[in-house]
């Protein structure tokens, strides 16, 4: 079978181009993707677990029936004080809407992936505000793009060929030739070796580096001391002459930006050089996220309790407060007593103290596969893969919602599915 | 069968011309019907007022704007908390407030029909998502056209017929109501940062003008049938002296339609401002009243600013900038591709704020000019011109002379000099009230005849009792007691069963979106066009195929199917 205008369930590019070829229930042959999402693809078999496991009591594993870990993580749930939902960037919305809905039954503390990827971003924009647009919006229009702090060569790799550098636009007659790329970073990566401009910075210089831009750009040149973070004013003087002289200017940023030192601070400044900009040209910006709905997290979980992520329900309202409502200090605080992790990997990414705790405490985890989250859980639940064997709703990271497409039917349930049963068996408990 | 009797009701039915007379309503399986069995639940209205369940005509409520609102604002997040209890969920937000806060709120306050303002089509999934999150009210979505590539090319070229199919095509695909036009060609503009003035000026690299966007639209409407007419936000939102503008645009409005307007203009207050800039800004309500006095075929809302924090939110993207650039608090903006844009700034409208206090007063001025209540809606734009549980202030202060003195008495001391307010003794009544708040707009949407607006038989049993009894209050003196009653019913009951007592939600409920699925027959199904293709192809983010909203975003569905004739 050949399907095509499918969504790759990947990255924040949410591609929804990508022609898949199955002979059975096996994937043979997958166009228009990139190499992270063809193998995602192609390989969505390989590590999948047969079906739920628990532990054996003697530090190893034994198969467990869903209705015996759904009971499982229920009573896990209902027993804790301090529960923790964490996760939830490569599932459906669906899923996160009744995350949401569980977290503040139980009265815990739900939280996605955001809160170790673009946490800060949300910071700053919740300071200064964000001026943004749909990529297709950049792609026709955008004559300058900006990338720091990010390389999507390799982390989005069909970023540049879809929205930006590669991408026919409505308004560029040839649009790899009338764009100028600038690319900002610590050190030169793939995408910044076929940049037009590219700027080094030393680590942790960010900030100054947009203060320095923001002065020329208002004509206060006068104040930017020769060399900013290892740039020269020159370099400086010529990207804010590139800027402002744009049609239309998208500045896109990573990690490494909201990650660096100044953290929040960083994007912040970051949003006011574009703010300023705005008063010269037209410009836009854009965060990369990761996750491929990782930015539905924070759409879900918003409309639902007004903050897109670390929402405590403790005290039955819904309380947002960085720094002490998010996982990572949660776990740093060994706070919580139990944790439902939902499609995501903490035990890759989190600090070593925060898995301790994890490791602790009654974890249960919700995954397809096998990660490097597995061996400190108590109980796994593999489930379908949202884009390949579920469908499902996903915000694409400029906000834009797409429908996600099964093609297989391997025989698991959803995540809907598994964190509805869960639900359904806290409230035979505890009454809504 | 479920039945229910609602005895002794006081009621005003504008639709069926019933002005207060005490009755009894029988309803069984959510419609209202002549009369029900003795085992029928019995609920006593007391004698107090009783009227269709209100319709909000535009307001933000649900979608990709009003979420961002929500997202980039904690603080106001924080201004609205209330814990979960029962089948209520946990709330928070004040100006932006969560789906289930928007929900109660409005439930509370007697509400069962909103009609979200602004929907951008490449978004609609996620208005519907929202829908699907607002229980107590059914829900539909103004489509956004302002600059949409494939309208205006077909403008430029003429094809009237290709302008009708993409409409057609574009309301069905993504499960929109009406049409909405947002500063017709300046959302286009602004893709390159720059705006329109007003209706003649040239939409940049499009050949077209606003004019000309808004009688093509027009037509397409009518070709279609639409319930609803043309939703109109007029260019220059905002400025001073823009009332020209919007006198200008009314007054090349054809009436065409027999049984409702041919233009829903909105927020008039926004545009109905003299002077030639800050310091000579003035209160342009009259000639702007006497227009609509003057020409039936066009329908207004308020658009009412009350004083304190709210948040703006509109797709007009270039005038949120230049509101920005007055405010300096926080900024957002969301151009969406080939479509239309969006902006957000958060604001403080003050007392002691000449301008604010003249536009507090417009708000005011044009509904009391505005003859037939048919023509004037009471809204705020919300959470625009103020967060939508201001409208029992609002209700009140059209309804008594003294409340609107005592309230002038504290705004900006020149004022009086800018506004004609002080000077209208018109007292609107209970029936005027009902008109302008459910019988009005439900007509001005064209949804009457799905039972919305009215209690007549056959009628959606949506209906709101106020605890207040209207022979034993004088709304022109005692205005506390109209805002009591109008903030908090006795019951709200929606499709037969009571959703809120004293101010307590009592079911978690369960919404119906209302869409409009217009055939146009065969020869114009403008997604086998190969020029309208390619342009998707080309220059849309998204797959074509992928783009439609697929039914299963929609609970509850309610489709209203119409003929188009070409």
């Amino acid at each position: 079978m050949i399907y095509t205008d499918m969504v790759c369930p990947f990255c924040g590019c949410l591609c929804d181009d990508v022609v898949i070829e199955t002979e059975g229930d096996r994937v043979v042959r997958v166009d228009n993707a990139c190499t992270l999402g063809t193998h995602k693809l192609m390989t969505t078999r390989k590590d999948r677990l047969k079906g739920p496991i628990m532990r054996d009591g003697a530090g190893g594993w034994r198969d467990a029936s869903y209705e015996e870990a759904i009971e499982y993580a229920a009573g896990v749930l209902l027993d804790a004080d301090r529960p923790l939902l964490y996760g939830w960037s490569s599932t459906q919305g669906e899923a996160q809407g009744l995350g949401v809905s569980m977290a503040e039954l139980l009265g815990g503390v739900i939280d996605s992936t955001t809160s170790v990827c673009h946490g800060p971003s949300i910071l700053a924009i919740q300071e200064v505000g964000h001026p943004g647009c749909t990529l297709g919006q950049v792609k026709n229009r955008a004559d300058v793009i900006v990338y720091w702090g990010c390389n999507p060569t390799e982390a989005h790799p069909r970023h540049m060929s879809r929205y930006t550098t590669y991408a026919d636009g409505f308004f560029l007659q040839n649009s790899f030739r009338e764009r100028k790329l600038i690319v900002v970073d610590i050190r030169k990566t793939e995408t910044a070796s076929i940049a037009d401009e590219f700027v080094q910075i030393k680590p942790g210089g960010d900030y100054a580096v947009f203060s320095a831009l923001r002065a020329i750009v208002r004509g206060r040149g006068a104040v930017v001391p020769p060399t900013v973070a290892g740039v020269t004013k020159e370099q400086l003087e010529k990207i804010a002459e590139i800027c402002k002289s744009a049609k239309f200017g998208a500045f896109f940023f990573g990690v490494g930006l909201t990650m660096a030192p100044g953290r929040y601070k960083n994007v912040r400044n970051a949003i006011e050089l574009v703010d300023e900009l705005n008063r010269h040209t037209k410009w836009t910006l854009t965060p990369l996220r990761g996750h491929y709905n990782v930015y539905g997290s924070n759409e879900v979980f918003t409309w639902m309790t007004g903050y897109p992520y670390a929402v405590d329900f403790s005290r039955q309202i819904a309380f947002y407060n960085p720094g002490e409502t998010t996982s990572v200090d949660i776990l740093a605080r060994k706070e919580c007593d139990a944790c439902l992790i939902v499609a995501s990997d903490p035990g890759a990414h989190f600090p070593r103290k925060c898995l301790e705790h994890l490791a602790s405490i009654p974890t249960v985890l919700i995954d397809p596969a096998q990660t490097v989250t597995t061996p400190l859980c108590r109980c796994q639940i593999p489930t379908a893969v949202t884009g390949i064997d579920a469908s499902g709703t996903a915000y694409r990271m400029d906000g834009v919602p797409i429908h996600m497409k099964a093609f297989l039917d391997l025989g698991y349930p959803t995540d809907t599915e598994i964190v509805g049963r869960i639900f359904e068996k806290v409230k035979e408990v505890r009454h809504p | 069968m479920n039945e229910l009797l609602v005895k002794n009701a006081y009621v005003i039915d504008p639709i069926n011309r019933i002005n207060g007379e005490v009755m009894d309503i029988a309803i069984r399986d959510g419609r209202i019907v002549e009369d029900v069995g003795p085992k029928a639940t019995v609920i006593d209205a007391g004698g107090c007022l009783t009227l269709p369940g209100g319709v909000d005509s535009h307001t933000h409520v649900c979608g990709t704007k009003v979420n961002f609102g929500r997202y980039m604002s904690p603080e106001d997040m924080r201004a609205g908390r209330v814990a979960r209890r029962g089948v209520k969920h946990a709330t928070s937000g004040y100006s932006v407030p969560t789906t289930y806060a928007n929900s109660y709120r409005y439930a509370v306050m007697g509400y069962t029909t909103l009609l979200e303002g602004a929907m951008a089509p490449l978004e609609a999934r996620h208005t519907h998502e929202e829908f699907s999150a607002t229980p107590l009210q059914d829900m539909m979505a103004n489509t956004l056209f302002d600059g949409n590539w494939g309208i205006m090319n077909a403008i430029r070229d003429g094809d009237q017929e290709r302008v009708t199919e993409i409409v057609g095509w574009t309301l069905s695909a993504v499960k929109g109501f009406g049409i909405k036009l947002t500063n017709p060609g300046g959302t286009e503009a602004w893709g390159f940062g720059k705006n329109i003035t007003c209706i003649k000026d040239e939409v940049p690299n499009f050949g077209v003008t606003p004019i000309e966007i808004i009688l093509a639209m027009i037509r397409a409407c009518e070709t279609l049938r639409l319930p609803h007419s043309v939703h109109l936000h007029c260019n220059n939102l905002g400025n001073p002296g823009n009332y020209a503008c919007t006198v200008g645009t009314f007054n090349q409005v054809p009436d065409l339609n027999e049984k409702r307007q041919t233009l829903y203009a909105t927020h008039v207050q926004f545009h109905s401002y003299g002077g030639s800039d800050w310091k000579t800004f003035c209160s342009k309500a009259e000639p702007v009243a006497y227009t609509v006095n003057n020409r039936p075929q066009i329908v207004i809302d308020m658009g009412q600013v009350m004083f304190g924090k709210t948040t703006t939110m509109t797709a007009d993207g270039p005038m949120e900038f230049n509101l920005y650039r007055l405010h300096h608090d926080k900024w957002s903006n969301h151009d969406v591709e080939l479509e239309t844009g969006s902006g957000i700034i958060p604001v403080y409208y003050r007392r002691k704020n000449l301008v604010n206090s003249v536009m507090w007063a417009i708000g005011l001025e044009l509904a009391l000019l505005v003859k037939n209540p048919w023509q004037c809606m009471l809204t705020t734009d919300n959470p625009n011109g103020a967060p939508f549980v201001k409208y029992p202030e609002i209700i009140a202060l059209l309804m008594s002379k003294k409340y609107r003195d005592a309230e002038f008495a504290t705004v900006h001391p020149e004022t009086g000099s800018r506004v004609v307010l002080p000077a209208l003794d018109r007292e609107l009544d209970w029936n005027e009230i009902a008109v302008m708040t459910r019988a009005g707009q439900a007509k001005a949407l064209g949804i009457t005849g799905i039972g919305k607006g009215h209690l007549g038989l056959g009628a959606e049993a949506d209906i709101a009792i106020y605890p207040i009894r209207v022979g034993e209050v004088d709304p022109a003196q005692e205005y506390r007691k109209v805002i009591d009653a109008f903030s908090r019913t006795k019951y709200t009951i929606k499709r037969g069963r009571p959703v809120t007592r004293d101010g307590e939600v009592l079911v978690h409920g369960e919404n119906t979106t209302i869409w409009v699925d217009p055939k146009m027959g065969p020869g114009h199904d403008i997604s086998q066009d190969t020029e309208f293709v390619k342009m998707f192809d080309r220059y849309y983010s998204v797959r074509m195929s992928n783009y439609p909203v697929q039914d299963e975003y929609l609970k509850r569905s309610l489709r209203m199917e119409t003929e188009a004739v070409f």
